[in-house]
């Protein structure tokens, strides 16, 4: 972490009132500004593990890639967890404006230290489900990433633009592989509402705790970090996947879900959150098996990364040994 | 690794693009021509298969997104021409991916191979992308004007591809003592199967002018993998090459798991579509 950055460094709260004036006026915080320990703290916690996410993520979709049910179906799998891999790569570029390091992030992750999104510990078991994590999850996590856009802080807004696009596209691309399961035979019908059936209450708690027992969400909201509230961003959700879900052709496993004239939304039953809490605690179908497959693939690449290093000192040292020996012979 | 560059490059080239210029009859391939795109079509899409599993596995992120991409273009290509192949036969990319055995399956060795370790898989990629370099090259002046303009694109991407190759064989090869080891290993295991793709087996010669004859291919591919191999402090293999025949159909123990893998959903539900 920055030490010049620290409340210490704002002996005349020069920096604080700046702060709260860019904030008040829905401007941007940048790398080089003066910014709350605390906001610094945070962003770096909830980018990070963003960008966990998008890592972790790419394993379950990865399940299917060898056996993808057809060539074009593979395709448009391997380019949207090729795209999960970039999403991870600008949110670490992200957090690493705030001064910590990727290395440091990465070995928080393969250690279990840092979390990521509770919904990758659930396993794919069948094909709809590459339909489900599109339709679902992605569909939540736009509805969470999209006001995420307009966050404070300049470089992870930007970075959200960019992976809100993408990941639009590819939810539309999980609909697709639903809407064609819908359309095909029983057993493909069947397959497409199992899967919907599993992922339709995880995708829900992707929004996390309601709001009465998310602590740090207040002051995210004031820091202009979070733009809504946990339970806004659930509720427009299911305001949204009803009608989708009509389209498909399935039911949402919900027997309380239905319109409330007068609120103007669809009301839905309560989730199981000792099942969120649970997966939370590390209890969840996967957990045991995401992080040590990520830790895995790091330590079997180690040799790798050293040669990589190796190369690069020796191509360093060589160019250093051929370089002029006085500055002036350099012009 | 220029020299083409002043091709115009097809970018209009999907498997779609293809399926609709085939809907007039006269442009179906004849048998002759859709067996060579096939073979051509399996190497691909065998070594698309074989990168798709490093796919969360790589010892970088970023290599992570270098594999699939080189996986992606490969795909790209085995779907180009396993449609254009399949338009002699009235079938589908799909059908000759994924209801063929392993018998029927025209690729290679070299592809079907294991990815093994990364040096491993930077080995054969390396072979592989040398033999596409020339292959596409010499394609896109194909009289055939549909495998020309799949070569012309494809030639892009694997001069990409032979660049990323390059690039790690350098650095394992004239890295540290153990990725040196590692790498010349990856050569020994792979360079048995580089003489196959040169082999004439699979072209008649009612082809002259449209397809490559994979043996005029031979010294500029191994010109460039021996300089290539020195420039990296490593060493040329000197075994024997494997007897091959992949275009008839003889495989190593390799492909049928790799086929049972990839087919297992579409063939559990015949007739579905995705």
């Amino acid at each position: 972490m920055h030490a010049a950055h620290e409340p210490d460094d704002d002996p005349d709260g020069s920096g604080q009132r700046r702060f709260d004036e860019l904030i008040a006026a829905d401007s941007r915080i940048e790398p080089s500004d003066w910014m709350p320990a605390a906001y610094r703290k945070t962003l770096v916690r909830q980018i990070s593990q963003h960008a966990n996410s998008e890592i972790i993520g790419m394993q379950p979709e990865g399940n299917w890639i060898t056996r993808a049910p057809s060539l074009k179906r593979k395709a448009i799998l391997m380019a949207k967890v090729q795209d999960e891999a970039g999403h991870g790569l600008y949110l670490y570029s992200a957090a690493q404006t705030l001064g910590t390091d990727r290395d440091t992030m990465f070995e928080h992750l393969i250690t279990g230290k840092a979390k990521y999104s509770s919904i990758f510990n659930y396993t794919t078991p069948t094909w709809a489900d590459m339909g489900s994590i599109g339709w679902l999850v992605d569909g939540a996590a736009i509805c969470n990433q999209v006001p995420l856009c307009r966050a404070s802080y300049g470089p992870y807004g930007r970075a959200m633009v960019r992976i809100c696009k993408e990941e639009s596209f590819h939810q539309r691309q999980g609909f697709e592989i639903l809407l064609e399961l819908m359309r095909g035979t029983p057993a493909q019908r069947e397959m497409a509402q199992e899967s919907v059936n599993r992922w339709y209450a995880p995708a829900l708690m992707m929004f996390g705790p309601p709001d009465a027992d998310s602590p740090n969400s207040q002051q995210s909201m004031a820091w202009k970090i979070k733009r809504f509230s946990n339970d806004e961003l659930r509720q427009r959700f299911v305001d949204m996947l009803v009608p989708q879900a009509e389209i498909l052709g399935v039911t949402l496993p919900d027997p309380d879900l239905k319109w409330n004239q007068e609120r103007g939304h669809y009301d839905f039953g309560e989730l199981d959150w000792n099942e969120f809490t649970e997966v939370l605690a590390g209890r969840g179908p996967a957990n045991a098996i995401r992080v040590s497959r990520r830790r895995a693939a790091h330590e079997n690449g180690e040799w790798v990364r050293e040669a990589a290093r190796a190369y690069a000192d020796k191509q360093a040292s060589l160019a250093a040994a051929q370089a002029p020996t006085h500055e002036w012979m350099a012009s | 690794m220029s020299g083409h560059s002043n091709r115009p490059i097809s970018t209009a080239i999907t498997p779609e693009s293809i399926s609709l210029t085939l809907s007039d009859a006269d442009a179906a391939a004849s048998d002759a021509v859709a067996r060579y795109a096939l073979g051509l079509g399996d190497d691909a899409l065998v070594l698309a298969q074989r990168l798709g599993e490093w796919v969360t596995n790589a010892p970088e992120l970023e290599e992570d997104v270098a594999l699939a991409n080189i996986a992606l273009d490969q795909l790209g290509h085995a779907r180009n021409l396993l449609t254009y192949a399949g338009s002699a036969w009235g079938q589908s990319e799909d059908d000759l991916a994924y209801l063929r055995g392993e018998a029927e399956f025209t690729n290679r060795q070299l592809f079907e191979q294991p990815n093994g370790d990364f040096a491993q898989t930077i080995a054969r990629q390396l072979i592989a992308s040398a033999y596409f370099i020339g292959l596409y090259r010499a394609l896109s002046a194909s009289a055939d004007p549909t495998l020309s303009a799949i070569a012309a694109k494809a030639l892009k991407e694997v001069d990409y591809h032979l660049d990323h190759s390059a690039q790690w064989l350098l650095r394992l090869g004239q890295g540290t003592a153990e990725s040196h080891r590692r790498m010349q290993r990856g050569l020994e295991r792979m360079w048995v199967f580089a003489d196959e793709l040169f082999d004439d087996d699979s072209v008649p010669g009612e082809l002259a002018g449209i397809a490559v004859s994979p043996s005029a291919l031979r010294e500029d591919a191994y010109a460039l993998l021996t300089r290539l191999i020195t420039e990296a402090g490593l060493t040329v293999p000197t075994a024997p090459f494997a007897r091959g025949g992949g275009r008839s159909g003889a495989h190593t123990e390799y492909l049928g798991p790799l086929l049972a893998e990839m087919q297992v959903l579409a063939r559990a539900h015949p007739g579905a579509s995705w």
